[in-house]
């Protein structure tokens, strides 16, 4: 384990310093909230941010990914067939993820990098980025890390976490990756006791701000088919307008579509992210949909991330408790409650 | 807004009591400031959960489609405009209802405000004689509502509902000086090129999500065309093309229904102000047709009547 103290204007010739040897996303404010950005030149980072609107699972795992590529030219000897289109897997870094989210890529791994599959985009990509962590000084009130296992200063799934002490960042290796970061950022000095008293500080401070995390443990004594057939789904699901902004601003919900998009004599074959939202989600080739009322997607959307994820790896929930489908739900079903109506009453 | 809470709630208990109504559909308290949320009570027991203040920015109207019981519901203006539309639509029928009429003096835009106190976190917000006072760590501020307005309500020409069978105050003011256009009528002033610009420049952080769509109440088809799959009329990527013939068909498919209600550009979850897209179809039905939608259940709207005496000369 490395620590290193920075200030926080040498931190940002760093970053930029390691731009020749990574691509280094920086929260950058858009409008009226925050986007990972490559830092290039005239990039102007916020750290001082409390998180992006739209989780940085998208660095790793793109809204729509060009899978294949194929040739419809008659003409074309290899007319027809399938190659992989080029990507891009040169080294990253993403400078400022919370833990919330790089806690989120430890759960999304579980469906791309398995012992039974392995997902070769995912994973390269995944494997190409360094994810460098700013611990939470000042949790949001939606915040819920803790009630799902990690915590503002979690350094699970992180490679570097920094502490912000004011005027410094104390940044500490997590991986090797992480060291193999701090080497090749260089500079830094070694952290003094002021530093370090102050770092040790911080997540027992954040802690005393976090919103109070409710027992949630029941859910798991419960049996899928009470909480399936529980009373409580069709108040849930009331509100819901059944549009996908929980799913697709959550770091941890990972389901896909693949689709097929031919322009011209050009074919591509695009994996996108999909919403068990959306009624098309499960439509059978038959025509029929096993999920066609709301209630059920709704109902599909929590179970899966709090009881069949739970019973099927037996290490906590589908979510790192990010709290944007809270902040966010045009409605307001907020999944807080959710969880507490399942293991209360389900 | 905020009185109006108590005398909802002894409605609704009563109307429920009584069975007048099988159902009641309201708004609670959400559990983040702004955002309340849609509720549906049976039992008169629970008409303490009801609650109504400056952020019941949705549109209960959506929650009416092809009910097949007796409802009572709230509506504001631009709600009550939708009820309109949806009877006359055959979504739902007149005589299921019991609507509760709420004058309304418009939504607070929780985006303005996150942006007047810096994007930091809002903890709470209560609002009093046409001001509101939000707090959070270490700060607390207290503004104007009618500065804070969504953009909508502050050029809103109809306030006070106009369908209702109970109201639950006195009609508002109207506001006559308002001019819901200005914006439009910048754009039309723009080159070809100039729109081309604007409209994808609006859409350039556009998630495809569908908010916009879903929260609206006139978007109920069963299949919606960017859901057909035999055949597929739209890519599912992030091409830009598509997700601009998206929001383009979004919109022509509200023309000469929409009531600028506003829940569509309230619910996007990274702020795009879709109502651009809307409201130059507004100003055209309004120009072309003198239709303002959801106004009258014995008018038809113009895109369903074809007169071969139609004074206009486009048509014929």
């Amino acid at each position: 384990m490395t620590e290193k103290m920075f200030s926080k204007e040498t931190w940002l010739e760093t970053l930029r310093g390691l731009t020749t040897e990574y691509t280094v996303f920086v929260p950058v404010k858009d409008g009226d909230f925050h986007v990972f950005q490559p830092l290039e030149k005239e990039t102007v980072p916020d750290f001082d941010y409390q998180n992006a609107r739209l989780s940085p699972k998208s660095l790793v795992y793109p809204q729509s990914e060009r899978m294949f590529e194929y040739s419809l030219d008659e003409e074309d000897p290899e007319r027809r067939i399938l190659k992989e289109a080029p990507k891009e897997y040169t080294p990253r870094a993403v400078a400022g993820i919370r833990p919330c989210d790089a806690h989120a890529f430890q759960i999304v791994k579980r469906n791309f990098d398995n012992p039974e599959f392995r997902d070769p985009w995912w994973v390269q990509r995944f494997e190409s980025t360094t994810l460098v962590g700013l611990g939470c000084n000042e949790p949001c009130p939606t915040c819920f890390c803790t009630a799902m296992g990690g915590g503002p200063f979690h350094e699970e799934g992180l490679d570097v976490l920094l502490y912000d002490t004011g005027e410094t960042y104390l940044a500490r290796s997590c991986t090797d990756k992480g060291e193999a970061f701090l080497t090749n950022a260089g500079g830094g000095e070694t952290a003094d006791e002021k530093t370090l008293k102050r770092a040790a500080e911080l997540p027992g401070k954040s802690a005393e701000g976090m919103p109070e995390s409710r027992k949630v443990d029941p859910v798991r004594e419960k049996t899928i088919n009470d909480l399936f057939d529980a009373p409580f789904w069709e108040e849930v699901a009331f509100a819901c307008i059944n549009c996908g902004t929980c799913t697709f601003l959550c770091p941890t919900c990972w389901c896909f579509d693949i689709q097929d998009e031919v322009e011209g004599k050009q074919g591509d074959r695009i994996r996108n992210w999909d919403s068990c939202m959306f009624p098309l989600f499960t439509l059978h080739g038959s025509g029929h949909n096993p999920r066609d009322q709301k209630f059920q997607r709704v109902r599909q959307r929590f179970m899966h991330k709090l009881k069949y994820y739970v019973d099927k790896y037996d290490d906590g929930f589908q979510c790192s408790g990010c709290g944007r489908c809270v902040q966010f739900c045009p409605v307001n079903i907020d999944i807080r409650e959710v969880l507490q109506l399942m293991s209360n009453d389900g | 807004m905020i009185e109006y809470t108590e005398k909802i709630r002894a409605i609704a208990k009563k109307l429920l009591e009584e069975k007048t109504v099988d159902v009641f559909i309201g708004y609670r308290k959400g559990t983040v400031p702004m955002m309340n949320e849609p509720l549906l009570i049976r039992d008169p027991a629970r008409a303490d959960l009801l609650h109504w203040d400056s952020n019941c920015g949705l549109n209960l109207c959506n929650y009416l489609t092809k009910r097949t019981e007796r409802i009572g519901v709230l509506a504001n203006g631009c709600n009550s405009r939708n009820i309109v539309t949806h009877i006359i639509e055959n979504q739902v029928k007149r005589e299921q209802l019991y609507i509760i009429g709420v004058p309304c003096t418009g939504m607070i835009d929780h985006r303005a405000v996150k942006r007047a106190v810096g994007q930091k976190e809002i903890a709470d917000i209560t609002e009093k004689d046409g001001s509101f006072t939000v707090k959070g760590k270490d700060f607390e501020e207290t503004f104007k509502k009618a500065d804070y307005l969504q953009t909508n309500c502050a050029a809103c020409r109809h306030r006070n509902p106009v369908e209702y069978d109970e109201m639950v105050g006195a009609p508002v003011e109207e506001q006559e000086a308002v001019d819901p256009y200005r914006d439009v009528r910048k754009i039309e002033a723009m080159s070809p090129d100039e729109k081309t610009g604007f409209f994808q420049q609006l859409i350039t952080n556009c998630i495809r999500c569908y908010a916009c769509r879903n929260g609206c109440p006139l978007c109920y088809c069963p299949t919606c065309f960017v859901d057909e799959s035999r055949p597929q009329w739209v890519g599912k990527s992030s091409d830009p093309t598509d997700t601009m013939t998206f929001h383009l068909l979004r919109a022509y498919h509200c023309a000469g229904r929409c009531t600028d209600c506003g829940a569509c550009e309230r619910v996007c979850p990274v702020g795009i102000p879709v109502r651009q897209f809307t409201k130059k179809l507004n100003k055209d039905a309004e120009e072309l047709f003198s239709w303002e939608a959801g106004l009258s259940l014995d008018q038809r709207p113009p895109l369903d009547v074809y007169r071969p005496d139609d004074y206009n000369d486009f048509i014929k």
